[in-house]
């Protein structure tokens, strides 16, 4: 087996409830799962509990990230492992500067000993910039400060430009986004998906869909996995006939 | 810029232990313990004072012993053991111009603290006070030449007593309060700054203050005259050893801006936790002047300091930004005052204040305003960070205006880093500690750009330790 995200049978407790119930997906390198489903579904609260956020536990079911698992780690060293969750709405860090997150980051991701050359660094930040249309300036800005919706999520996009991780957990990353912007962002996650990365990605909307053309389409209700299959399944979903299904 | 993640464990200590060292001195003068008529007649003498002085001094003793400490105070005079301090130490009375002629181990402490490469870098002229006297004083040539006028205090009294005497105790009289008074009594180092009319200082003075003895009280007077339309920043940092026992500063500053004169006066404070950091500083603002306290408060056990700006010539500003963080056991009581004497003045005040783990910040304001001073405005912003469950914050405004004409506002604010914050530091795989250092960072960011390069980055490097060590 090559490298995969592998979730296997896993249930999801948050405040006392159960909010996933016996999830699984096998999530190769280099593939798309769409997540979809009504709000209140558990699609975010999976999301969350696979970085390991503390509210959300896996009190179920295994987890593995290119052969190692990943339940015994710590967010942080998760996000090492090479998980990455674009945020629904990304919380502001008022006065932390993009770069200066970015590189506390990035410094943390070299070897013991190993100092980041900061002037490679500034090379880098200043090309993924350009790559996604956005003004240099913005390296010194406050993390999503005073940024719009569609601005934080051009912001989200630049960390993972930058952080280079290996499996995308993208919580609707195309709300908000005017009609440029979403081809903007389909554009760049073709080519991490091209580069290998794996993307598992929520949405309420068709065009980013279309856009990417997932492998797979997963329909959350109610906590529970009610039907998967190929893109025949988006038009079920449009139909609203998967409302009916039942496990 | 360092980043939190350049830094190891072995670099955070050596920030911490930065000033906590000290040399076997033996002081070829000493007051002795205790303070009274001989201590203050000994430090006279030996200063080889004119008679006014001496009895300037005496003055301000019987005021010291006299005056009740403010109702307010988070501290009571009986708080102190005055009589085990030492309230005059020094190994002569002259600076040195050159730093191979300062005695060994005073260079020796200098060097440890980075002060003669700072002066090589950036600095017009450096001043090094260790204990009670400059061991170093000197000036770029060309601003001696240019009348520029940078000595240790007792030096300008003697030199150029027609310069400093007009002002000498006009802004802070010894009367203001009981450390203003003691500080009378037996003052002893510091300095003396004239800038002549129309001169622009584009470099930074220094001045440099080291407490190296234990059981010892640093009780110096800086003087600073701006003439007209004359502009300097003056810039102070202070350390001292760790001991067991508490060691008292006491200083007063005053600052004079004549018409247009722009004085910006740096403080960066990181005395040892055993300090008690009592300090008044006020500047007095003529027609058109700008005098802005830079004050940024992160060591001593207690600190009491309000700077504060007179405005009493017509469109003279005040401004004081002060940034103070109480950590354990510390209690950094600080803050601002303005007050208005004249028409079309103007006053600033930014404070913040981060406390951690039993910390306790207090922010003091007042704005006064008189009469015959409208129409003028004065702005506060006052914001605290709590970073631990016993941290404490107190914000005390009081804004007093003779009706209308006066725009005076203030704004506080209360915040605590929140668990979203660090969750999402720790998705991009910065462990919590780290991320805290930022946020903290984030918090104080746009105030640390306004000191200069060198101190930014200390200052940095200072809050991230503050925060990584609890």
């Amino acid at each position: 087996m090559g490298n995969a995200l592998a979730i296997d049978a896993v249930s999801v407790v948050q405040g006392g409830q159960r909010r996933v119930e016996n999830f699984s997906t096998l999530l190769p390198a280099g593939h798309v799962h769409a997540l979809l489903g009504p709000n209140g579904a558990g699609k975010s609260s999976l999301l969350r509990a696979l970085v390991g956020h503390p509210d959300y536990a896996i009190e179920e079911g295994t987890v593995v990230c290119d052969g190692e698992s990943l339940l015994p780690l710590p967010a942080e060293l998760r996000s090492m492992r090479g998980l990455f969750l674009a945020f629904q709405s990304p919380v502001e860090l008022p006065g932390v500067s993009i770069a200066q997150m970015l590189r506390a980051a990035k410094q943390l991701r070299l070897p013991k000993g190993e100092t980041l050359d900061v002037l490679a660094f500034q090379d880098e930040l200043f090309a993924a910039l350009d790559r996604l249309a956005m003004e240099r300036c913005w390296a010194n800005r406050g993390v999503h400060e005073g940024c719009s919706g569609g601005e934080k999520k051009r912001c989200e996009l630049l960390q993972i430009l930058m952080l280079k991780p290996r499996y995308l957990l993208l919580d609707e990353m195309d709300s908000g986004l005017d009609r440029e912007a979403l081809q903007l962002v389909a554009h760049v996650l073709g080519e991490l998906r091209m580069e290998g990365t794996g993307i598992l990605l929520v949405t309420h909307q068709r065009p980013l869909l279309d856009l990417l053309a997932p492998n797979k389409i997963l329909m959350l209700r109610g906590g529970r996995l009610v039907l998967s299959g190929g893109v025949e399944v988006l038009d079920a979903w449009e139909a609203g006939e998967w409302c009916r299904q039942r496990p | 810029m360092v980043p939190a993640a350049a830094m190891n464990i072995g670099e955070v200590e050596r920030w911490a232990e930065e000033g906590n060292f000290s040399y076997a001195i033996d002081p070829s003068y000493d007051a002795g313990r205790g303070v009274g008529e001989e201590t203050v007649r000994y430090i006279s003498s030996v200063k080889g004072e004119a008679p006014w002085l001496l009895d300037f001094r005496l003055k301000a003793l019987a005021l010291f012993q006299s005056l009740p400490m403010p109702s307010w105070a988070p501290l009571q005079k009986t708080d102190i053991d005055f009589s085990s301090i030492r309230y005059y130490l020094a190994q002569g009375q002259m600076a040195e111009r050159r730093w191979e002629d300062v005695p060994a181990a005073v260079r020796h402490t200098f060097d440890r603290l980075g002060v003669p490469e700072r002066e090589r870098r950036f600095l017009a002229g450096v001043e090094a006070q260790f204990d009670s006297e400059m061991a170093y004083a000197n000036l770029q040539k060309n601003l001696a030449d240019r009348g520029v006028v940078f000595v240790p205090s007792s030096e300008g009294l003697r030199r150029h007593e027609k310069l400093f005497r007009p002002y000498f105790g006009t802004v802070v009289p010894a009367s203001d309060n009981p450390f203003a008074a003691l500080n009378g009594a037996v003052f002893s180092g510091g300095s003396f700054v004239h800038v002549p009319a129309g001169v622009r200082l584009e470099k930074p003075l220094q001045a440099y203050f080291r407490i190296n003895s234990e059981n010892f009280g640093q009780f110096e007077r800086t003087l600073i005259v701006a003439e007209e339309g004359a502009e300097v920043t003056y810039l102070e940092g202070c350390t001292a050893p760790r001991f067991e026992t508490a060691t008292l500063h006491a200083a007063v500053v005053e600052l004079v801006a004549l018409p247009g004169a722009k004085i910006n006066y740096m403080t960066v404070q990181n005395w040892s936790n055993n300090v008690y950091n009592l300090v008044t500083k006020r500047g007095l603002a003529r027609e058109g002047g700008q005098i802005r306290w830079l004050d940024c408060n992160i060591g001593s056990r207690l600190t009491m300091k309000y700077p504060a700006v007179v405005l009493a010539g017509s469109g003279a500003k005040g401004e004081v930004i002060s940034l103070s963080i109480a950590g354990k056991g510390q209690v950094q009581d600080t803050g601002a005052r303005m007050v208005h004497l004249a028409p079309n003045t103007t006053s600033r005040i930014i404070a913040r204040s981060l406390s951690t783990t039993d910390g306790i910040a207090t922010y003091r304001g007042s704005v006064t305003v008189a009469p015959e001073a409208r129409p003028c405005r004065s702005h506060g912003r006052c914001d605290a960070l709590l970073l631990h469950p016993g941290s404490v914050s107190h914000t005390y405004p009081r804004l007093v205006g003779n009706g209308d004409g006066c725009i005076l506002e203030h704004e506080a604010a209360v915040s605590k880093i929140s668990e979203e914050q660090l969750f999402f530091l720790r998705q991009r795989g910065i462990p919590e500690n780290q991320a805290i250092g930022l946020l903290v960072n984030g918090f104080f960011q746009d105030l640390l750009r306004q000191f200069p390069l060198e101190y930014a980055v200390e200052l940095r490097r200072l809050l991230e330790m503050e925060v990584e060590v609890v």
